[in-house]
Order: structure tokens, then C-alpha cells, then sequence
């Protein structure tokens, strides 16, 4: 062990302490996501069941006129696989910044926040881990969606990485700017409802927007400032060796702002006394609680209440409550 | 310990000995959460090569501070140093200085013990050669050489907290801090991470700050501060904080201490 010589002149950090850091926690965050093989099954099948099932029913209603990038006519479910690999992302991005924010995640997030760098660099490189994960998720997809005859250049399996990069950054920090501003969003059913579903519906992933602006000239203004949107043109474009650059230069954007406002908002004693609370009941993280429940955990709160209807299912021990009785909705006391 | 002073006496402000710095000085702190104080005015030091343990009750603000020294926490109001680095201002000069055992385990139960403690030191930019060297020689230490390669899920509980000591000290710290770390184990278990504990102290001369509700565990020679409901109520070596409250036992110190300040129906 070392010798207690003291040099206490303040040395920095040299370029490879950040770049071990970096990798190790991207190295740490892909084995852990092989070893959750039911948030990658998830991760799965939401965008196949879009594929193989919506698609196949939606080919015939919605004609796709030639618009670029594409140079022939071309089925629907070519034209939505863009959308759903974004879709993979922003699913991606939003658990894994909610988590991070609440009180899953907060044993790990205690363990990477006493790394003695920057803590904005640290969060930087745990969203660029979860990219990294949604990154395989995509590439799964795209194997699988090869198999159904989505079938871009093969060169596009390589110039759609950066795209995918800098649209996974962007998703992630805008989950943890949104989870950590916003606090009624702390369960990922209020993700669903008032982020992920309107970004995903606002956007061009199930329809050109030139269509929306035929119908509604307001759903096209909206879809046009949807940030998704333009994550979905970039990878579209980046799928087929093209770039948007009007995409490119709003995600770049939006990549810079969310980032910048998600590590300025950060605040870890943010869901922290429910977690201390709990984790004192707790051996250690659950077994059978993966990512995909971990956000089921947020406190039920009247918001939730209205806008889901019956409470999750208890899915793992951590979760202290369980509905009980003959009256099977409440589950606490509603009096406030 | 220089001059433990109890509280109530006027603080001095001595000019830090270059030499004799103390390993964690805490300043005036004080934190709430809302309208709730967890501390108020919360004053000690751990000096290199002592064994300071941290009496108190549950909700007395042990972890609280504890988040406050390894910067979970914005400092609100008063100071932290580790060695002389500000935890505000130079951070990264100061958790490099630092090991912490969290209360609740923080070990990626599906990763094998290596793999857990390889990751905690590319936290600290340790490189991959170096880590696995070290990585090596602490699983060593603590006796898990030949469960390397298993899952941390099948270890026990005990032998989960030495793993987490050990990944504590990867990074070779001059300042361990434990908050609880016995909690949920067998007397066996608590028995060999004490001692453990106590060895790092005499041998490696690092300082340990020992959060901990279990009068047991503290021994007539270490230093001792006595929190309660978020104030220090007494502080110095544990001989003097017993006869100070005019008790035989430490046991009997903390009840005479506390009982004064606890609501009725409060208390342990």
C-alpha cells in the first residue's frame, strides 16, 4: 500500500484518467446489459410488434410518394424503420435517465458520483453508456428487420452509427433533463403519457410530415419543432449515406442544450430520502428488478392515479406495497 | 486528536500544521432537506491514523454528512476538507483522497468481484494493468482470491462488505469512511471487518471515519463524536466523553447525552 508521503499540489486529471473513466463505465454498462436479457427482449419486441404487426396493417391505407432519401417507391415498413430505431432510442433514453435520476439506479449512482472527476463529465459518459445500449438495441433490430426485407445499403449499417450516436445523446439528456425538472414525472408511466408518446406521434417516424401538412398545418408546425423528429430524418438520411444537414444541425443543438441543462439540473438528493428508505429494508439491489421496473418505483402520486388507471403490479420485493383486499384499487391512504 | 473541545466551548481556529493535517476536518456545517434540519452546526475533525467513530442514532444525520463529505450533496453552509482540499472547490483532489463504504451495498451483483472493482478503478482512471494488479492483491487480502471470477450475487453478506472495503481502497485513500458497514451481518462477519478496519488504521495509516449505532463496536481508544438529531453533542477520545457525562460504559454516556435532547418516546 502507498506510503502516507503527502502530495497535496492539486495534479488534474491527464487525458487517459478521463478516457479510462470513460471507457469503463461504457465497459460496465454493456456487461450489465447482457446480463438483463428481458430489458433487451423489451427493447425487442416494442419496435417488431410496430414492424410486424402495425406496418403490415398500415401499408395499404398510407401511400408513400418517392421523397428523399429514398430513390424508388417503397413499402411502409421501410419507410417507419427510422422511426422505430429513434423509437428504441427514446425508450432507451428516457428509462435509463429516469433511473439515474431516481432511486433505483442510486446505489450505482453513489458509486460513479466519488469518482473524483468532473461530475459532468461522469454523467456525459453514463448517457453515452446508455447509447451505447441502445445502440445494440438498434443493431439487433436492424438484424432482424433485415430478415423483412428493410434492407438499406450495406454501407448505411456504417454511416448510420454517428447519427445513432448523436441522436441516443440527445434522447438520454433530454430524459434526465425532463426527470430531473420535472417532478411529477417520476414513474415511467408519466414519461409515457406526456413525453415519449407525444414526441413519438408528433414526429415524421409513422408518416411524412408533407402528409401532416395536408391535414393540419398546426400537427405539421409541431411535428417540423419536434426535436424527434429530426432525429428521425437524421438517421433516415444517415441510413441511406446521406445527411440531412437541417436535422443534423437541430440535434446537434438540441444534443448541446439538454446535455448542458441536464448536468447544470442534476441534483442527486433529488428522490434520495425514498431511497434511503427503502435501500434500508433492502440487501442490495433486487434480482429480478431489471431497468424496465425500476421506474415502475416512484411513489404512486394522484397524477398518476388519473392519467393510468389501476397501479403497476407489484413485480419485485423492493416494491413495499401490495394491493390488497377486495377494494383493489387503493393502495394507500388517498387523503392528502 | 489536537484539542477535543466539547462543543459548548468556544471553537479555536487553529492554523493548520502543515504536517499534521487532519484527514477530514468538518467546519460548521449545517444542511436541511425543506424546513427540515438534518444538521446544525456540525463541527469535528478525523485525524490520519485514527479510528473516529460516529455515534449515533438512525436519522441523527450520519448519512446526510456522509453525503455531504463525498459531494453528493451541495455543502449548504460550512466546510469540508479532506487533507486540506475543499470538497466545494477542489473536489477531485479530494475524493481522490477518499473511500467510502455506503451503508446500502452499491456492488453490481451480476458482475464478478473483479469486474466490480476493475470498474471502480477506471472511475478513477486507474488504468486496466494497474487496476487488475491491484484488483488482484485486495481480493488477496480480503481472502476472496479463488471466488475472482464468481458473481458477486453468490457472495455473503460479509463477504460482500469486504469486497466493498476493499474496492474502497483501490484507489489507495488516506481517509476510509463507513457508514454502518456491519449493518445485517452475523457477529463472525462484524467481528473480522472491525478488525479489518482496525488493522488499515495501525498499519496503513489511513483514518477512518466509522458511522456507526452499536456501542460495541467502539473501543476506549478510539476517537469518539456523538450526534444526535443532528447536532454533535460531545467529542473527543472515548474515555473523556465518558467521564465528561459521568458514566461508567459508553452505553450509559449516549443515553445521559442523548436523554436530555430526545422527546420522550424519541430516544433509542
Amino acid at each position: 500500500m502507498s506510503s502516507i508521503t503527502t502530495s497535496d499540489a492539486p495534479r488534474g486529471f491527464s487525458a487517459s484518467e478521463y478516457m479510462t473513466c470513460l471507457t469503463g463505465i461504457v465497459w460496465r454498462e454493456g456487461l450489465r446489459f447482457l446480463h438483463q436479457r428481458e430489458r433487451f427482449v423489451s427493447a425487442l419486441v416494442r419496435p417488431l410488434v410496430w414492424l410486424f404487426i402495425f406496418a403490415a396493417g398500415f401499408r395499404q391505407v398510407l401511400g408513400i410518394s418517392i421523397i428523399p432519401p429514398y430513390e424508388t417507391y417503397i413499402l411502409y415498413e421501410v419507410f417507419i424503420a427510422p422511426g422505430l430505431m429513434a423509437m428504441i432510442q427514446l425508450f432507451n433514453g428516457m428509462q435509463s435517465s429516469l433511473s439515474m435520476v431516481y432511486d433505483r439506479e442510486m446505489g450505482n449512482m453513489r458509486t460513479l458520483l466519488v469518482s473524483p472527476l468532473p461530475r459532468g463529465f461522469l454523467l456525459f459518459c453514463k448517457l453515452l453508456a446508455g447509447t451505447a445500449v441502445s445502440l445494440l438495441q438498434v443493431y439487433a433490430f436492424l438484424l432482424i428487420a433485415w430478415f423483412w426485407d428493410i434492407t438499406p445499403p450495406l454501407s448505411g449499417y456504417l454511416t448510420v452509427l454517428p447519427a445513432l450516436i448523436l441522436s441516443g445523446l440527445m434522447l438520454g439528456s433530454l430524459g434526465m433533463l425532463i426527470s430531473s425538472g420535472i417532478k411529477q414525472l417520476e414513474n415511467f408511466a408519466g414519461v409515457m403519457n406526456f413525453v415519449i408518446f407525444p414526441m413519438f406521434f408528433a414526429s415524421s417516424a409513422l408518416y411524412p410530415v408533407w402528409r401532416v401538412q395536408e391535414g393540419s398545418p398546426y400537427l405539421y408546425y409541431l411535428c417540423a419543432a419536434n426535436p424527434f423528429t429530426h432525429a428521425v430524418e437524421l438517421i433516415r438520411f444517415a441510413l441511406y449515406g446521406q445527411v440531412n444537414w437541417i436535422s443534423l444541425a437541430v440535434v446537434a443543438a438540441c444534443t448541446i442544450v439538454f446535455m448542458i441543462g441536464a448536468i447544470l439540473a442534476y441534483d442527486p438528493s433529488r428522490g434520495w430520502r425514498g431511497a434511503d428508505l427503502r435501500e434500508a429494508k433492502d440487501e442490495g439491489s433486487d434480482p429480478g428488478c431489471h431497468g424496465n421496473c425500476a421506474v415502475l418505483h416512484g411513489r404512486a402520486r394522484p397524477i398518476r392515479a388519473i392519467l393510468t388507471g389501476p397501479t403497476p403490479r407489484p413485480r419485485c420485493r423492493r416494491f413495499r406495497w401490495r394491493p390488497s383486499g377486495p377494494a383493489r384499487r387503493s393502495t394507500r391512504p388517498r387523503s392528502r | 486528536m489536537t484539542s477535543p473541545a466539547p462543543i459548548a466551548e468556544p471553537r479555536e481556529t487553529p492554523r493548520p500544521d502543515p504536517a499534521a493535517v487532519p484527514a477530514l476536518s468538518i467546519d460548521g456545517v449545517s444542511h436541511s432537506y425543506g424546513p427540515r434540519r438534518a444538521l446544525m452546526d456540525v463541527s469535528f475533525k478525523v485525524q490520519p491514523a485514527s479510528f473516529t467513530a460516529l455515534l449515533g442514532l438512525n436519522g441523527a444525520g450520519k448519512s446526510t454528512l456522509f453525503s455531504l463529505v463525498t459531494r453528493l450533496f451541495g455543502i449548504q453552509s460550512g466546510g469540508v476538507g479532506i487533507f486540506g482540499h475543499d470538497i466545494s472547490s477542489s473536489s477531485g483532489e479530494a475524493l481522490r483522497l477518499l473511500g467510502v463504504v455506503f451503508q446500502p451495498r452499491t456492488l453490481d451483483l451480476d458482475l464478478s468481484l473483479t469486474q466490480n472493482l476493475l470498474y471502480h478503478a477506471a472511475l478513477h482512471g486507474i488504468g486496466r494493468r494497474e487496476a487488475t494488479t491491484r484488483s488482484a492483491e485486495l481480493l488477496g487480502r480480503i481472502g476472496l482470491s479463488e471466488r475472482a471470477g464468481s458473481k458477486v450475487r453468490d457472495l455473503s453478506g460479509g463477504q460482500m462488505r469486504r469486497l466493498e472495503i476493499a474496492r474502497a481502497l483501490l484507489h489507495r485513500p488516506r481517509l476510509l469512511l463507513l457508514d454502518e458497514p456491519t449493518v445485517g451481518l452475523d457477529v463472525k462477519a462484524r467481528a473480522d471487518i472491525i478488525s479489518h478496519v482496525r488493522q488499515l488504521v495501525t498499519e496503513q495509516g489511513i483514518g477512518v471515519l466509522w458511522a456507526t449505532h452499536l456501542f460495541d463496536e467502539i473501543m476506549s481508544s478510539d476517537d469518539l463524536v456523538v450526534l444526535h438529531q443532528g447536532k454533535v453533542l460531545a467529542q473527543g477520545p472515548m474515555s473523556r466523553v465518558i467521564t465528561d457525562a459521568g458514566a461508567q460504559d459508553v452505553n450509559t454516556a449516549f443515553m445521559r447525552l442523548t436523554g436530555a435532547q430526545t422527546m420522550p418516546g424519541g430516544g433509542a
